[in-house]
This record gives structure tokens, sequence and C-alpha cells, in this order.
């Protein structure tokens, strides 16, 4: 019998054949810390009895959740996961470079057929990469960084198959989105996600980024696609490596397999307070927004904003609405300057930040009041995710979220 | 390769509860996410007792102001789902809290809260238990007692016990070299 891309990606790693449900002490090839979940990792570190990280080199480092540090407590863990850099020998890429997903993919710190760890939940997004990535605890990362290796159970893999073609101003969001209320919030537990099909394979990299970024979101382990040219072409500069060939066999033993057609697809909204809540827009039109924020690790590229900007064409944002755009990285951010895209944000009324998490966690800045209404690219909808427990969020596309930023109300983009 | 089991590591301490008597309930629904055990606002805070004082601050506000050592949670399904903060399982031990039970853990609060001696527990039956009741727990028979009922628990996976057994992840791995690498264990 075959094995799946999981199953392939854990035995090249031990040279020995590792099936899903197994338990194995795994190599990393990375380990990824930021500023909220750091501080206690290397807290733990040292309690476990640490001195020396496993290799300087893999691991991966930055602060994005709060920066430039908003209060004194930020500020001090900074200092904390600096003083630890230095001291090991890390390279930290501090405020400056943007958000931690999106930083370890284009960095090329996350490539095919490796295993990831990051104390980040949606870790899970370097599956674009063609890598086995996941979230994990403080405490696990502790290990992590001390040696180098971490228990895991090979999960299982759910095959989310997907053919047809997008409509205009639909897309990866949309779909997954789809998926995510198709599957449940917690129907991929310890199971990974691996998304396949034509439609897929026509994703350029931010598109499949979208897609893994969420697996979690059904409280999936993973989320992966297959390397196949696309990913070898962005890889290509980022990372000194030989294509080879990884993709799970067609006779592989599946959870299951599902399949979505994308082609009768409409735009989709996630409502609060949870993700799993995927309506098609129709069925929100004309709900009332105070705020539409467009960025975070899930929908914070260049392709997002130029999406964005298309759907903006020359009309301005309602000036009843606070809109706060936030590429997910200091590269994205300069192709978006480059290509004009933030002046033409900033004339239509938008406020662009510098690259970071910005309200999507609602640790930072951009807090809903109570009883105040959220559009959102990011991946989560919680209650109090983006300020008060009292506010609301609802998740969509960025071209939904530029298309309701225009109206001042949750609008379908292509009637725009 | 021949299945190998973990290396055990040296029994420590036992600092999570085998066996917990009368602790009293506060009951939850389904997929309670780790931004309503601890939103991210408070995510600065690295200190337990500090956190505690904002566990589920504007979801269950009565719940930092009215927990006692000793309380267990009950959930539904999906506890702990979203985030993998571990300020979440900590804000809960910090307010003294030693016990969740749940229908279904979200993957990685489970594993946080074993590693920093959080007792996730699986029943399939937890809805059946009522918030304000009082639960005992016994781990070695599998089973929880709620109001004169017994129902059953489900096992952990035996390379946690081992974790369990040393009393967290940090005890677990002070007392290790280096570790196995690619070498399997037992679920
Ligand atoms: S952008 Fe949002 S989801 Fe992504 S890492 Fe930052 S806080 Fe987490």
């Amino acid at each position: 019998m075959g094995a799946t891309i999981v199953e392939k990606i854990f035995s090249h790693k031990c040279g020995t054949e590792i099936r899903a449900g197994e338990v194995v002490m795994a190599p990393l090839d990375g380990a990824m810390i930021h500023d909220i979940t750091g501080p206690i990792a290397i807290q733990k570190f040292y309690e476990m009895g640490g001195t020396k990280v496993f290799d300087p080199k893999r691991i991966i480092m930055l602060f994005d959740h709060q920066i430039p540090a908003d209060s004194i407590e930020a500020a001090s863990n900074h200092v904390y996961m600096r003083k630890f850099a230095a001291e090991q020998g890390i390279h930290n890429y501090d405020i400056n470079e943007g958000v931690c997903h999106q930083v370890t993919i284009e960095k090329g710190r996350a490539a095919p057929g490796e295993i990831i760890v990051g104390a980040d939940s949606h870790t899970c997004m370097y599956g674009a990469a063609g890598a086995f990535a996941t979230g994990i605890g403080s405490t696990d990362m502790g290990f992590a960084l001390r040696f180098g290796a971490l228990y895991f159970k090979v999960p299982e893999t759910i095959r989310a198959e997907v053919s047809g073609k997008f409509q205009k101003r639909v897309g990866a969001k949309d779909l997954i989105l789809t998926i995510a209320a198709d599957i449940g919030a917690d129907g991929a537990t310890y199971k990974a996600i691996e998304f396949t099909g034509k439609t897929v394979r026509k994703l350029d990299m931010a598109g499949r980024m979208t897609l893994c970024n969420m697996a979690i979101e059904m409280g999936g382990k993973a989320g992966i696609v297959a390397p196949d040219k696309v990913t070898w072409e962005y890889m290509k500069g980022r990372r000194k490596m030989k294509s080879f060939a990884l993709a799970s066999d067609e006779d592989a033993k599946f959870a299951e397999k599902r399949f979505y057609d994308a082609s009768g697809l409409e735009p989709q909204v996630a409502i609060p307070h949870n993700v799993d809540t995927g309506v098609p827009v129709s069925k929100v039109v004309g709900t009332h927004i105070d705020q539409v924020f467009i960025g975070s690790c899930t929908n914070g590229r260049f392709e997002d904003l130029a999406e964005a900007a298309d759907v903006l064409g020359k009309k301005k944002f309602n000036p009843n609405i606070r809109v706060i755009i936030i590429q997910a990285s200091r590269d994205e951010y300069l192709k978006t300057l480059k290509a004009g895209l933030i002046e033409k944000f900033v004339k239509a009324g938008a406020l662009v930040e510098a690259p970071c998490c910005g309200p999507c966690m609602g640790g930072a800045f951009g807090l809903l009041a109570p009883g105040e209404v959220s559009l959102s690219t990011s991946n989560r909808n919680f209650k109090g995710r983006q300020g008060s427990t009292e506010g609301k969020v609802y998740l969509c596309s960025p071209a939904t979220a530029a298309a309701s930023a225009i109206t001042g109300v949750i609008t379908d983009p292509r009637e725009v | 390769m021949a299945a190998k089991k973990s290396v055990p590591a040296k029994k420590v301490v036992v600092n999570l509860p085998q066996a917990a008597q009368n602790m009293r309930v506060w009951k939850f629904g389904d997929d309670i996410d780790t931004d309503a055990i601890i939103p991210g606002r408070f995510l600065t805070i690295n200190n337990p007792d500090e956190l505690a004082k904002h566990a589920f601050e504007g979801t269950r506000d009565e719940f930092a102001k009215k927990v006692k050592e000793g309380d267990a949670i009950v959930g539904g399904r999906n506890f702990g789902c979203g985030s993998s903060r571990e300020h979440a399982p900590l804000a809960l031990l910090g307010a003294g809290v030693r016990v969740v039970v749940a229908r279904s853990f979200a993957r990685i609060f489970f594993r946080n809260s074993i590693n920093v001696g959080l007792l996730p527990v699986i029943c399939l039956q937890a809805d059946k238990i009522a918030d304000g009741s009082k639960i005992s727990l016994n781990i070695k028979k599998g089973s929880l007692e709620s109001d004169g009922k017994q129902f059953k628990i489900e096992p952990v996976p035996e390379f946690m016990q081992g974790i369990i057994d040393a009393g967290g992840l940090v005890e677990y791995a002070k007392g290790l070299k280096e570790v196995p690498v690619c070498t399997k264990s037992r679920q």
C-alpha cells in the first residue's frame, strides 16, 4: 500500500517506514519563535537544563505580534529574546521583517520535505512550501530548542481535492472558508489536510499559503500542498536545493477524501464567533460594519492587496469605516509600495501600517469597542479576538473586504 | 527498526492529580477557544498567578473572582481550540485548577496542558456533568464520578503518560542528556 505525503516526510527523515498513528521522536529542520510565545519557551529551555540550543541556524526568531513594542511588558519581552539570540548566536529578524509565518516561508526557512515546528498555531502555513509544519506550545518549544527533536504522533491525512475554475473575485480564502464550514472546527483534529486537485495546482504560492494557514481552524495538525513547479519556482533564490518528487501515492490510505468544486463557489463570509460558519456573502449582504482589516498571515500578501486595489479601482473607501491595511512582510510591503498601491490606499482613506500582526489578535492596536463590528481578512473571529468580547468579527477575502470598505456594509465584491 | 519504548524519565514528582476528590465544576460549552481562556491583550504576562486574574475575562467574568484552588473545568467538544498560547493552561493553573474534563480537546491545548501539569481528561459524557456540581476523578480506575454516577474516561496516550508521571515536560526533560531520535514509541 502506498503512503501519504506526510508519512513519506517522516519516513524519509528517519530512514525507516513510518505510518500514520505511530509515535516517533522526529528530528526538526526548523523551529520558529516570536514575541508572544518565545519568552516562555526560552524560560522552559533553561528550566530543562538547556545551555546551548540544538542548532542556532535552524531557529527562526522574530517579533511581530506587538511591534513596535506597545507596552513596557512587550518591550521587556523583546529585550529578553534579543539577549537570548545574541547569547546563542541565533539570527533575529527582530521587528523588521513582518509576520512570522510569511517571513519563515519567504526567507526560505521552510522547504519541501522538512519537518518544522513553530510556537504558533498557524505554523501549518509552511505546508504551502511542501513542509510538514505544525504549531506547538512554549514548553514543547523549550524541548525542541534544546534537543532539536520532538514526539509526533504521525497524523492521518484528509485529502481535499478541488476542481473547477474560480469565478472572478472568488479565490483561495472563499475556498478555505467553505472547506472549514464543511469539515467543521474540530473535524480535522490530529489529522493533516492535503490540498490537491487541478484548482490547487493552478493556485500561486500566496493562495496556497491562505489554504494551509487555516488548516488549524479545523483542528488540523498540518496543511500541505505537494510541491510542484510553482513550489520549486518559488524556492529558487530562497533556498539552495535540487527539486525532488514528493507526493501522496494514489493508493495511500487517507482518513477521508473530500471533493470540492470551485466553479460554483460564491464569495464566503464566516459569521461570528466561529470560523466554521462560512456562508455565501449573499446571506449577509448589508450587514453593518465599523472596521475593515486587510492583512494578517492569511491574506496580507501582495496578491491579496492587488486584488483589493483592483476592486477599489478609482473609488474611495467609505468615510464612516476605519480601513486598516497591513502587509504580511517587508518584502510584500515593498512590492505593494512599488506597484503604487499604498498611495492608492492612502488616498482612498485607508490607514496603512508597517508589517505586523496588527488587529488580528487584538493584542496591539486596532481594537474593537463593545458593540462594534469588524470585517477581517484574517483567520479567526472568536469572541474578543479583536478587542471587546461584545464586538463581532466577520471573516472574508480581500476582495470582499475591499468591496465592503467602499460601500460601508458587507458587500458582494462581484457587484462593485 | 524495532519499535522501542520511549525513554522512561525518572519519576521525580507527581504533581498531576491521579485522584482528585470533590472538585467543584465550572461548566463550559463546545469550542472554548484559547482567546476566551486568556484574551490576546494579556499575553505579555508570563506569570500564572497574574494570568489567572484575567482568565475568561469578558466571557465569564465571575470565574477569575470566584474560582477556588482545586476547582475543575468541564467543557464540551474541542476545548482549547485556536491559538497555541500556553498562557491558557498556565492561567488555569494559576487559578488553582488542576483538571479539565471535556468531550474532546484541541490538539495543542491537550499537549500543552500535560506539559505544564494541568491534567486534560477526555470523557465522552462530559455534557452530562452540571455546572456547580462536584466531580471526583480516579485515573487508575479510568473513571469519573459526578452526582453518584460513574463515567468512563479515556486513557492518556502512553508516550504522554511518561510526561505526566514525571510531573510535566520540564521535569521529564531535566533527566535527559539527549533524546532517542527516530525511535518509535507505542502511542
Ligand atoms: S497575523 Fe494573526 S494569525 Fe497570523 S501570526 Fe499574527 S496574530 Fe497569528
